[in-house]
């Protein structure tokens, strides 16, 4: 079973991933069941889900950052042509940050508020690169020129608490490009900006993508974020993959109710004066029920889907999804 | 974010006045004037001292303070039942309580905050464990925790410190611990370990840092808390012993003279007190200093 999105070999291939996470008095939360995704070089992979749909987990099992009560149960992680699950402590550590960056939802704590903005940078840099003090500086300037932040040079010697939020998420972008990583992961990298800001950042990472061909693996909950940036989105629930594909078909074409319904929660309310909801809540990951796991809610439901979990599988060649009646779908 | 709240009950003008009224080149004024006599004395006890605290003349034995009757002014704190000048022997005591205190509480932060750290940012078993030790600790009472050290030491200057280490430290460990737990997940802490920054140097440099006020603040706290409780292990026998010097050694000498000279325990007493509450004072004032929700007004 196989959905990538290019023909070439993708920057990363994630098949078949499994967490589980160990509860209390013997509970297993089943956090992500055989996850199955891949990004391209050079594209943006949106993921797409609840709270507690197992998005952070997804991107945190990559990093193998996982809290220690989550494990890994199974599956392949598999990044520039190697397993990263197989990998050792030390290997995965000089990968993190050199070829992997993460962007984290608040601006206002992803810096140290003792240390000015210059020193963060140069801290990234030190980890990995063999540079001089002076030839470190210079890359910072350029950094932070690369992330649109004007006067740079006055700014490095600036604190966390004398810039604003949009200008601090784009210190943190320039920090996790610093060592040119391949992937970038951006867990809700907007969520705590306002509207305007939130498009800037997007955009910034829009051009990120096209000037150093970087990969973003962009977390989010909100559809018209997706939209804006992404290339690719896959729609999580309940800790699986339930739609997958480039962001216009999905658009266009949602395959499964559910993101129908995200679609149309995340829209401005239509007529009415209510905003859309989806009825009802995600199901107890500890204790799922046979089945679809979206049927408890699904406005389509059939007996079928009550007994009998739906596979992914293709509608076009890069379009999947997890639902028997996909094709019976409005738009 | 819109503001609807109503004006604060203090203005800014007020709250100016006040800080010019209760601070002096930055420092408060009250805690500063209470703690001074105590550091200074102790660090420069042999030049302020008018007699030798230890020099015994019977002629002179209980002499009262100069302005009672009988008193006189070369003696100006009067004189103990051996003749010896008390005001000498309360520089005496200071230098003692500076050593004491100074040496403890700094013992005890370094072993405290380390030990809360460690569990905290490494959490699982390690904190299990050392967590542990602490509630073992902080079950055993104090008093019978030094008596305990007393029997096995003997008195003496080790007896105290070892006692107010062994009291202390775990409150740090609770506190920092505590702390370390909040800073680890902040934002800063989880990138600087996806960028691949040493643990060493997340210690050092993110978390110690962040940590400090904490630490600065509950030390100057039990700066205080240790001047009483030096004088209270002195004072039941099993810490300074005479003929030296130490101001709950001559509080406990001084009681069975309270009726005929009050002045022997008194002015000790006050010494401990008015230190210990200096101290309380300086860290409730370092407690808002580092607030900085309470900062940049």
């Amino acid at each position: 079973m196989s959905f990538d999105q290019t023909t070439i070999e993708p920057l990363l291939a994630v098949s078949d991933l499994s967490v589980e996470i160990e509860g209390r008095e013997g509970r297993t939360v089943r956090a992500a069941r055989g996850l199955s995704f891949s990004v391209g070089k050079g594209r943006v992979m949106g993921v797409i889900g609840e709270s507690g749909s197992g998005k952070s987990m997804t991107a945190l099992s990559v990093m193998r950052l996982l809290p220690r009560a989550a494990k890994v149960t199974g599956g392949r992680v598999m990044f520039q042509g190697e397993d990263l699950l197989t990998k050792s402590p030390r290997a995965m550590r000089s990968l993190r940050g050199r070829a992997i960056g993460m962007i984290l939802q608040d601006p206002s704590v992803s810096l140290d508020p003792l240390y000015s903005v210059g020193d963060q940078i140069d801290e990234a840099l030190r980890m990995h690169a063999r540079m001089g003090k002076a030839e470190r500086h210079a890359r910072a300037v350029e950094l932070l020129t690369s992330v649109g932040i004007p006067s740079p040079e006055d700014r490095l010697d600036q604190y966390p608490h004398e810039m604003s939020g949009g200008m601090l998420q784009r210190v943190v972008a320039a920090i996790a490009i610093a060592l040119n990583p391949a992937l970038l992961i951006a867990d809700e990298p907007t969520t705590a900006l306002d509207p305007t800001i939130q498009v800037q950042v997007l955009d910034l990472l829009a051009g990120l993508r096209d000037r150093l061909g970087i990969s973003i693996l962009l977390i989010t909950h909100d559809f018209g974020v997706a939209a804006h940036i992404c290339d690719d989105i896959m729609v999580m629930y309940a800790g699986e993959v339930v739609e997958m594909g480039p962001v216009r078909q999905i658009f266009d074409r949602p395959a499964h109710p559910y993101t129908r319904a995200l679609m149309h929660s995340s829209g401005a309310p239509e007529g009415g004066n209510r905003l859309p909801t989806i009825d009802g809540s995600p199901p107890d990951l500890a204790d799922l029920p046979p089945g679809c796991a979206f049927a408890q809610r699904c406005p389509m439901v059939q007996p079928r889907c009550r007994a009998e979990a739906p596979p992914r599988r293709a509608l076009t060649p890069d379009h999947s999804a997890a639902c028997w009646r996909s094709e019976e779908i409005p738009a | 974010m819109t503001t609807t709240d109503a004006p604060p009950l203090t203005s800014p003008t007020l709250r100016r006045a006040k800080r010019r009224l209760t601070t002096l080149f930055g420092l408060p004024i009250i805690p500063v004037l209470l703690l001074a006599p105590m550091v200074i004395c102790g660090l420069f006890g042999p030049w302020i001292w008018p007699h030798d605290p230890l020099g015994i003349s019977f002629g002179i034995r209980l002499l009262p303070p100069p302005w009672l009757e009988g008193g006189n002014w070369s003696y100006i704190l009067g004189t103990d039942q051996f003749g010896r000048d008390l005001f000498s022997r309360l520089i005496e005591g200071a230098r003692i309580a500076l050593i004491v205190s100074t040496v403890s509480v700094s013992v005890a932060a370094v072993i405290g905050t380390a030990v809360g750290m460690m569990a905290g940012y490494y959490g699982g078993v390690i904190d299990m464990i050392l967590m542990r030790i602490v509630d073992v600790k902080m079950s055993i009472p104090p008093v019978l925790l030094t008596i305990l050290i007393g029997a096995a030491l003997g008195g003496g200057l080790a007896t105290i410190l070892i006692s107010i280490i062994l009291v202390f430290w775990a409150d740090y460990a609770r506190v920092i611990r505590g702390e370390t737990l909040a800073l680890k997940r902040t934002g800063y802490v989880q990138l600087a370990k996806v960028a691949n920054v040493s643990d060493r140097r997340i210690f050092l440099r993110h978390l110690l840092p962040n940590l400090a006020p904490t630490c600065i603040v509950l030390m100057t706290l039990q700066f205080g808390a240790s001047l009483v409780i030096e004088a209270a292990i002195t004072f039941i026998g099993l810490g300074i012993q005479p003929p030296a010097s130490a101001w709950g050694l001559l509080v406990a000498d001084g009681r069975t003279y309270l009726s005929t000279a009050w002045w022997i325990p008194t002015f000790a007493g006050l010494a401990i007190a008015l230190t210990a509450l200096g101290a309380n004072l300086l860290g409730d004032w370092l407690r808002d200093y580092f607030d900085p929700k309470l900062k940049k007004r």
